[in-house]
């Protein structure tokens, strides 16, 4: 095959995939930019050029820095605790424990449900006096409380929702990683005299590294991609205490239809996720891998 | 013997398995839950008793009560069509990435992989402008589109067909075969195990996915399953949960009795579509 085929090959196998990719990845992040700068048009009013006019909105909005710092507290919450338990999960599953089948179904299974099925289920066992979870802390003698209706526990209450989600699926990911390490080493920090928690800490956790890296980039995602329960459970509400980064955007561009102002929040969450993966890289670099 | 469980001395180990055993139990709950509230008449659905009687009917109300028949079709159909043109459009690229030179690879590929972290998810004002001047508003391939290249299904199968020996390769060149010859009689019978966890990967993800099909659907001949479920529960007056939570089972049952019959095949499809 010449090199001229080559190219040429190379190029039309390409073309399909790359021009819906332009279509709807590419373009849109260009277009989001683009459409930041301009005003909504209104009737008869076409979109004019405004400058930075959608961006200074965004400043003194404070239902958008509400939005930001939920998100963000959001994340903070549910990364840490969901890859912690996904970590402890792993290690239960992959030892010789009773009952392990069933354990390994039990953590997995919210991951194969639909985001909006579990807030439904979810939205019934929070509901105040019925909900499943109003009866035991009942029975235990706490007085009734509203938990997605007041503003301390909203967030909290639907953090608990993702965390659920989300621990089994990246349970999957440690338990691959676990499979994979030798069994010697075990047997030689056993001979050593090392205690379990050292050698969690000195070998496994290290060891995982890579896991952890690939499971935070997905979990940093979700954070800020997924707001199906929020549209289900709270609608953003009670007074915004549970108001996400993109459910503000949708809220914004489908139910107020401001899409102008909808394109200067998409470009702050696109910032937002190039940090992200940005980070990632420069961990990348430093190599966390140890093979 | 894991790594993580050696040296457990009988005590840590017996605290150690009760307290799996009580996380596993909380990891159900919300489930099991929801299975006795939609198989009891509603005036279990808060109180429990082991005489309770079980029940069909909030099945039947709630299939009565919307066209879920109508919802499934759409979902369904949505589910293939996009796995059709992925894996059409992922196993073109792949090959091309995996096996062709060509002035500018790397370059597309990292504009490949911009897909990973700008998911279509986050770009719905945008896509629904294109769709609008797209005259594609309200149908099911408009919920499609924007995940037909998926940036993700690209990067499996160029991973997967480097691994392939270039001898093979050669090898059917000599024989005759145009280079799509060589890709479906080489590349593409052993990228198999590959195809199948992808697909489930992708019919999982699509069949799950809301907040898209929310915004470009309006209707019932287009809406999926999700939508459909959203529709029905928020416009429920007085709410009945015991017939909600029912057409919440009913939505993810496909998926779910797939997954208890397909458990291992599940499970190891997500570990090779991850560890990639």
């Amino acid at each position: 095959m010449t090199r001229t085929t080559q190219w040429l090959y190379g190029w039309l196998l390409l073309l399909p995939a790359a021009a819906l990719l332009a279509l709807f990845t590419h373009y849109p992040t260009v277009g989001t930019l683009w459409h930041s700068f301009l005003s909504t048009p209104r009737g008869a009013r076409p979109a004019v050029y405004v400058g930075l006019d959608n961006y200074a909105q965004l400043v003194e909005d404070p239902i958008f820095w509400q939005a930001l710092s939920n998100n963000l507290w959001y994340a903070a919450g549910t990364i840490p605790l969901s890859i912690g338990l996904a970590m402890l999960m792993a290690a239960w599953v992959n030892g010789r424990i009773a009952g392990r089948g069933f354990l390994r179904l039990a953590y997995f299974t919210p991951t194969v449900l639909p985001m909006i099925a579990v807030a439904n289920i979810w939205l019934f066992f929070y509901t105040p006096e019925y909900g499943l979870l109003e009866k035991l802390t009942g029975a235990l003698g706490f007085p009734t409380h509203n938990w997605l209706g007041s503003k301390s526990t909203a967030l909290g209450a639907l953090m608990a929702v993702t965390v659920w989600k989300e621990a089994g699926f990246f349970m999957i990911f440690y338990l691959a990683a676990l499979q994979q390490m030798s069994p010697h080493l075990a047997e030689a920090a056993a001979i050593e005299g090392a205690s379990r928690w050292y050698f969690f800490r000195r070998v496994t956790f290290p060891l995982l590294m890579p896991t952890t890296l690939f499971v935070l980039v997905n979990a940093v995602i979700n954070a800020f991609r997924l707001v199906d329960h929020i549209v289900v459970m709270t609608r953003g509400g009670p007074d915004n205490a549970t108001a996400l980064l993109l459910y503000y955007i949708y809220e914004i561009g489908f139910r107020f239809w401001d899409p102008a102002y909808a394109a200067a929040l998409t470009m702050v969450l696109l910032s937002l996720l190039g940090v992200a993966a940005l980070a990632q890289f420069w961990f990348l670099e430093r190599r966390v891998h140890y093979q | 013997m894991s790594a993580l469980a050696h040296r457990a001395s009988g005590l840590g180990q017996g605290v150690e398995t009760t307290a799996a055993w009580l996380l596993g139990a909380l990891w159900i709950l919300p489930l099991a839950y929801a299975v006795w509230t939609a198989f009891h008449p509603g005036e279990f659905s808060t109180h429990f008793a082991l005489s309770a009687p079980l029940t069909l009917e909030n099945f039947a109300k709630a299939w009565a009560a919307a066209p879920f028949a109508r919802y499934f079709v759409n979902t369904v159909a949505l589910c293939a069509m996009i796995l059709a043109a992925q894996l059409v459009l992922c196993t073109l690229a792949g090959y091309a990435f995996a096996r062709f030179e060509f002035p500018g690879r790397n370059t597309l590929f990292a504009l490949v992989l911009v897909q990973l972290m700008i998911m279509p998810d986050v770009l719905i004002v945008e896509n629904y402008r294109t769709m609008g001047l797209l005259g594609l508003k309200d149908t099911i391939v408009a919920i499609g589109l924007p995940y037909m290249a998926s940036a993700f299904g690209i990067f499996l199968l160029r991973q997967t067909f480097k691994t392939v020996p270039k001898e093979l390769d050669e090898a059917a060149r000599i024989e005759g075969c145009t280079p799509l010859q060589v890709l479906w009689k080489v590349y593409v019978p052993l990228a198999r195990p590959v195809y199948l966890a992808y697909a489930l990967v992708s019919v999982s993800y699509h069949w799950n996915n809301f907040l898209w099909p929310l915004i470009i659907t309006n209707s019932v001949e287009s809406r999926p399953l999700t939508v459909g479920l959203q529709v029905f529960s928020a416009t429920d007056q007085g709410i009945d949960w015991s017939i909600i939570t029912a057409a919440t089972l009913l939505t993810t049952a496909p998926l779910l009795v797939a997954f208890l019959l397909f458990q291992r095949q599940f499970v190891q499809s997500f570990l090779r579509a991850g560890i990639k």
